[in-house]
């Protein structure tokens, strides 16, 4: 069968790629060869490129896809720090509700340390993959911090020494645990989101919204959704 | 050597230049032909005066301060200077005034293609002129310039922007919860505002509809359930469309969720969108209470269309079709010998 509806979808490579090719395969696309070619990135005759999924804001952005599936912990990294400094001019249509992760603040057991340096010296210091969530988080809870930007294991730097706390996300605590760290705060619970391009939401509506009147159809168990069980504290900074 | 420029600023070349002048020379042709006189104001303006405009997301980002002390900024748009000179120079004149800009404006942008923090736009401000029919003028001047340059697939989109908040006031959204869900709008965050809408107490019918109107796009049909609180916003759409000639009319979208990041917009709002471009190419809107803030009280409307971004889409469409190798000559020689306008370009005059 060929793309959904003539649309153009960013699938992000990753935790979220089973999810999304499930869900495109109960839209009734032939989704074999995107399955079995993990080397393959443009498949044009079902209307599928794959990226990473800190690229497919980029790419809906642009225009290059009309829509795109990503987490929302990606869009909330990449929205704007400031009014008026433009977040990516994106729509976001749909929680999927897979891939369900919790953001946290972490660190290591114990009395905690990062409280200890606060107190002490006023300032927590953060390592993180996610510099604008964990300084908006830390901003928006009145605690001065330094966020120290790393772009392997996070989990690491508290280790070290580097660092008080981490900012991450979890799926299941595991390797947090495994690392001897505790969740300290939840942030915020991120799960895939349909977003889509301004113009192509304008220009082709009617394909766009029979698309989210047919996922919205879809059986819960299909979509992996469960009712959004925690507010989005960052969502309206 | 290299010799760095600021960031989201270029140096536009002769090949470069000519395309663009092209765009612009066709677009003025037309500004003029219907009346519209063109105007230079200061790219540096007191912040002080400019500040009386909501300018919202699209804020003066440039200051500097002069020999007094005095804060001046980089204009941000033309629709505020150019308020601010009507209500100088034109203080008595009669109505409705009909002007016309081709001006870089500076915005504090991320900046990426067709995002410049140098920015030249060229558009229209027809003020003294009410909806409808200032509404219906400037949608027309729109749709005949933009067909003067030869965009062939563009369309507009058109909403209102009092329509969302009429909307949250007659279903009862409390005071307080109003600012957060229009900004979830304004971020076209769709599943924000469904859980907005959840924490602000609301469900049921009420939340359905703030939820799914802003959704609503697409031909007149969007109109026709006019429902109570929208009734007014979409009696002002239907009466536009209604006195648009069918040839304007044909390009118009209608979206009940438009809604523009420049807080002066009262009224009909609208964008314009090419299928070779991710972004709008310009967009406008009335702003019926602006000119009262600058001390003569005047309904007003205009749109401005970001040049380099009409000239991307303009691009887009010519590939493949070799209308802008014709265009564009390699040597660097005149476009043609036939009055200076590129052949997609000819139909203007």
């Amino acid at each position: 069968m060929n793309a959904v509806n003539g649309l153009t979808i960013a699938v992000p490579r990753g935790a979220l790629f089973d999810g999304t090719v499930d869900l495109l395969t109960a839209l009734g696309l032939d989704t074999d060869e995107l399955r079995s070619n993990d080397r393959k990135l443009l498949f044009e005759d079902i209307g599928v490129i794959t990226m990473r999924p800190s690229d497919v804001p980029t790419y809906v952005e642009a225009g290059a896809a009309d829509l795109g599936v990503t987490g929302k912990d990606v869009l909330l990294e990449q929205s704007a720090q400031t009014p008026g400094e433009g977040g990516r001019e994106v729509y976001e249509l749909l929680d999927l509700g897979y891939g369900r992760c919790v953001m946290v603040l972490a660190s290591k057991a114990g009395p905690d340390p990062a409280l200890e340096a606060l107190r002490r010296l006023g300032v927590m210091r953060v390592a993180t993959k996610y510099p604008r969530i964990a300084a908006r988080h830390l901003e928006e809870t009145g605690r001065q911090g330094e966020i120290v930007e790393v772009k392997g294991s996070v989990e690491l730097a508290p280790l070290t020494g580097m660092v008080e706390a981490i900012v991450d996300l979890t799926a299941t605590g595991t390797t947090l645990r495994e690392n001897n760290l505790v969740v300290r705060e939840e942030i915020v619970v991120c799960t895939a989101r349909l977003i889509a391009n301004p113009v192509a939401h304008k220009l082709k509506a009617a394909a766009i919204d029979a698309l989210l009147a047919r996922l919205r159809e879809l059986p819960a168990a299909a979509r992996g959704r469960g009712a959004p069980d925690v507010p989005e504290p960052l969502s309206s900074a | 050597m290299i010799h760095p420029i600021p960031s989201g600023t270029r140096d536009v070349l002769p090949e470069e230049t000519r395309e663009v002048r092209a765009i612009t020379d066709t677009l003025r042709g037309v500004f003029e032909r219907h009346g519209y006189g063109e105007v230079y104001t200061p790219a540096l303006e007191y912040e002080s005066v400019l500040a009386r405009a909501d300018m919202a997301e699209a804020k003066p980002a440039y200051r500097v301060f002069d020999e007094t002390g005095a804060v001046l900024v980089l204009r941000s748009d033309m629709t505020v200077p150019i308020a601010r000179v009507v209500a100088t120079r034109y203080a008595a004149s009669d109505t409705p005034l009909r002007f016309c800009y081709f001006a870089h404006c500076y915005r504090g942008v991320r900046p990426q293609r067709g995002h410049p923090r140098e920015l030249l736009q060229a558009g229209i401000e027809l003020i003294g002129a009410p909806a409808p029919h200032g509404t219906v003028e400037a949608l027309t001047v729109l749709c005949h310039s933009l067909d003067a340059t030869g965009l062939k697939d563009y369309r507009v989109g058109l909403g209102d922007a009092s329509l969302f908040p009429a909307l949250m006031a007659s279903l009862g959204v409390p005071d307080s919860a109003r600012p957060a869900l229009l900004e979830r709008l304004v971020l076209r965050d769709f599943v924000g505002l469904e859980l907005g809408l959840s924490e602000a107490g609301l469900a049921g019918e009420a939340a359905q509809l703030l939820l799914d109107v802003p959704q609503r796009r697409g031909g007149p049909e969007v109109l026709a359930d006019g429902v109570g609180s929208i009734a007014d916003a979409v009696t002002g759409l239907r009466q536009v469309h209604e006195l648009l000639e069918p040839d304007v009319a044909e390009r118009v979208i209608f979206d009940l969720g438009l809604v523009r990041n420049i807080g002066y917009y009262t009224g009909a709002v609208f964008d314009v969108y090419d299928p070779e471009l991710g972004a709008p190419i310009g967009g406008g809107g009335r702003y019926d209470e602006l000119l009262g803030r600058f001390g003569r009280s005047l309904p007003a409307v205009g749109f401005a269309l970001g040049v380099d971004r009409l000239h991307i889409a303009l691009a887009g469409e010519e590939r493949g079709t070799g209308a802008l190798l014709a265009a564009s000559s390699p040597k660097g020689e005149p476009l043609s010998a036939d009055g200076g306008a590129a052949p997609r370009i000819a139909g203007a005059s």
